[in-house]
């Protein structure tokens, strides 16, 4: 997806100052795309004010920061923060959490949406696929605060229609959400409820850019429907699996956190705090910043050290790769 | 054709099987689906007591409007709901004029400082400063608790960034622009007068994201802002909803209490009814951008 291109054009404007300094190229730059720079401008400064300003802003992680002496003035501590959090009782029991719950979303929400997609190209009444394509991507767009009131609704022990049910069919009334083993589950299958159709898109589109003669030397040779999806539509697909597994791999620290604080409740904190919730419980809510950066800046680097992995792996075996 | 016929025929065991598998995952998927978001629609206009005991499937019962009543009596929803509608409105605008001045820059293949600009925007899709480092920025710039920061905030994403640019490339041939330079015609000037009326489909695209992403923002206003009057929709429900003030606040009349009770959970269902209201009408006739949007993302990028 971000393979590297070289660019294929270019005038030969470009060529000529190619061979000169870089300086010259430079001034040579300035004064004739000198607009192309001011269109720029606006969206490179916002980024670097957004993006680039807090991860300056980092330094906190080691200073005992507060807000009136500023970055200047707050005194070093090094690592104590970290070492803090490395110690405390919170540290293994969250990061297991994100680790976990982040894994388990990623198996059980890979499969789907491939699986969707390979149903959906091969469905034969068009109009059928396009009434499934349309409501499967319903959920996608539905807000987190809707999705998670909705489950909330719906799982309640005394009023909510699965207990109802369950109630009917004789079992036991289950406080869903009052319960630290069952909210794995609920967290993750509603990601993938909200989130198979929308997943499926991109699938859809590379099994479009599969090449029908594949299908048509595939029909000569016998296969039948199924066989077609395992030599043709699964190879043709792989790409597309593996730069969007590798892309996953480099969230795994990053659960989706709106969801997770919306369905926490006192009873299932257990399995429910995850490293951002507690970033946000310390650092917002109680005004912890240097020790809650300290603890944000652990998953950024855990993130970035898992994409690398994942990605060095890929290229190894596969020559697929970001980068 | 007989020997088509004949192959089909031969062929067809198999494939029926497949075929009637297929739809009845597909069919399966598609009932999954829909159901919890039409239960929701019919709980909301049903009798609460029927609608607790199970009795509500299919079809609505014992219609009972109440619930939508009393949420037309709240005035912190409608209040939420102009200020998601402001905060839409604007942000969108906001973010696309960000997205498309890069995005245009970055398909100038003569540009110098294009690679260089396309790293300096990539880097943050892998590392940023965090939730803390920002927090403080905010509140440094003064933005903390002002309607402003919900407009700016989150003013670029960089994936759509890479897809505007990819289509830009797709739509507007290079050529084009040389013979408009020819003309004397200046970058901005053809930005303005030709590049973007020549992008209706992928600005749509890209404002319908974009709006999307505003209107089901909780998170922002709940970190970034402080006063209930800046409170979108999306906080205003979380707090109704998922907090539960509603029943502690809203109401004082004790005569009303038990009607009360009996009406906060018809009125959570209408709430999200309500709520979803704008993505349901919409949905229909914006899916298809949506699906075309990462398509090219996706194919090109």
């Amino acid at each position: 997806m971000f393979g590297k291109k070289k660019d294929a054009g270019g005038s030969a404007v470009l060529y000529a100052s190619k061979k000169k300094k870089f300086s010259e190229r430079l001034r040579f730059s300035f004064s004739h795309h000198y607009e192309l720079y001011l269109l720029a401008l606006p969206t490179l400064i916002y980024v670097f004010i957004f993006c680039y300003i807090p991860i300056y802003g980092l330094q906190m992680a080691f200073q005992n920061f507060s807000i009136a002496k500023g970055f200047g003035e707050s005194e070093w501590v090094g690592f104590k923060h970290f070492i803090k959090f490395f110690n405390s009782y919170q540290f293994w029991p969250t990061l297991w959490n994100t680790v976990s719950l982040s894994f388990y979303s990623l198996i059980a929400g890979f499969f789907p949406p491939i699986i969707l997609a390979l149903l959906l190209h091969h469905v034969k009444a068009r109009k059928f696929g396009k009434v499934v394509q349309m409501v499967t991507y319903a959920p996608h767009f539905i807000s987190v605060v809707v999705l998670a009131s909705m489950l909330r609704l719906m799982l309640s022990p005394s009023s909510g229609v699965i207990n109802t049910m369950i109630e009917f069919f004789g079992g036991e009334e289950v406080d869903f959400m009052g319960s630290a083993n069952l909210f794995p589950h609920i967290y993750v299958w509603s990601g993938v409820w909200q989130g198979m159709g929308w997943g499926s898109i991109i699938y859809l589109s590379a099994l479009c850019g599969i090449s029908p003669e594949l299908y048509e030397a595939a029909k000569m040779d016998g296969a039948g429907e199924f066989q077609r999806i395992l030599h043709v539509d699964i190879p043709g697909l792989m790409p597309t699996i593996v730069t969007m597994l590798i892309l996953n791999s480099g969230q795994i620290m990053n659960v989706g956190m709106q969801k997770v604080l919306l369905l926490q409740t006192p009873l299932n904190l257990e399995t429910s705090e995850i490293i951002s919730t507690y970033v946000y419980k310390s650092g917002i809510l109680s005004a912890r910043y240097s020790y809650s950066a300290a603890v944000g800046l652990f998953q950024s680097v855990v993130n970035v050290i898992m994409l690398v992995t994942v990605n060095t792996i890929s290229r190894k075996v596969s020559e697929n790769s970001l980068w | 054709m007989a020997r088509e016929k004949r192959l089909k025929f031969r062929r067809s065991r198999g494939d029926l099987i497949y075929s009637v598998v297929t739809y009845i995952i597909l069919g399966f998927l598609f009932l999954i689906t829909l159901y919890p978001l039409y239960f929701v629609v019919i709980a909301s206009f049903s009798d609460p007591a029927l609608v607790n005991s199970g009795q509500i499937v299919l079809l609505p019962k014992g219609l009972d409007f109440r619930g939508y009543e009393r949420i037309f009596e709240l005035d912190r929803v409608w209040h939420g709901y102009l200020m998601s509608i402001y905060y839409t409105l604007f942000g969108t605008l906001f973010n696309l004029f960000l997205t498309f001045t890069i995005a245009y820059v970055l398909t100038r293949k003569d540009f110098m400082a294009r690679n260089f600009f396309m790293k300096f925007l990539m880097l943050t899709m892998f590392f940023g400063g965090g939730l803390i480092p920002t927090f403080i920025l905010v509140q440094d710039l003064g933005l903390y608790d002002t309607p402003l920061t919900l407009i700016i905030y989150g003013g670029v994403s960089v994936y759509n960034v890479i897809v505007t640019k990819s289509t830009l490339e797709n739509t507007i041939p290079y050529e084009m622009y040389e013979a408009a330079a020819i003309d004397g015609c200046g970058q901005i000037k053809f930005f303005v007068q030709f590049v973007l009326p020549l992008s209706k489909a992928i600005i749509a695209v890209m404002a319908l994201f974009y709006a999307v992403g505003h209107w089901n923002d909780f998170m922002n206003a709940l970190i970034y802002t402080n006063s209930e009057e800046l409170q979108p929709l999306q906080l205003v429900l979380r707090n109704i909803l998922i907090e539960g003030e509603m029943l502690a606040n809203e109401n004082l009349d004790p005569d009303l209490a038990l009607l009360r009770q009996q009406q906060a959970e018809l009125m959570k269902y209408g709430l999200i009814v309500v709520a979803s209201i704008p993505l349901l009408v919409a949905y229909p006739f914006i899916q298809k951008f949506f699906t075309q949007g990462i398509m090219i993302g996706s194919v090109k990028g």
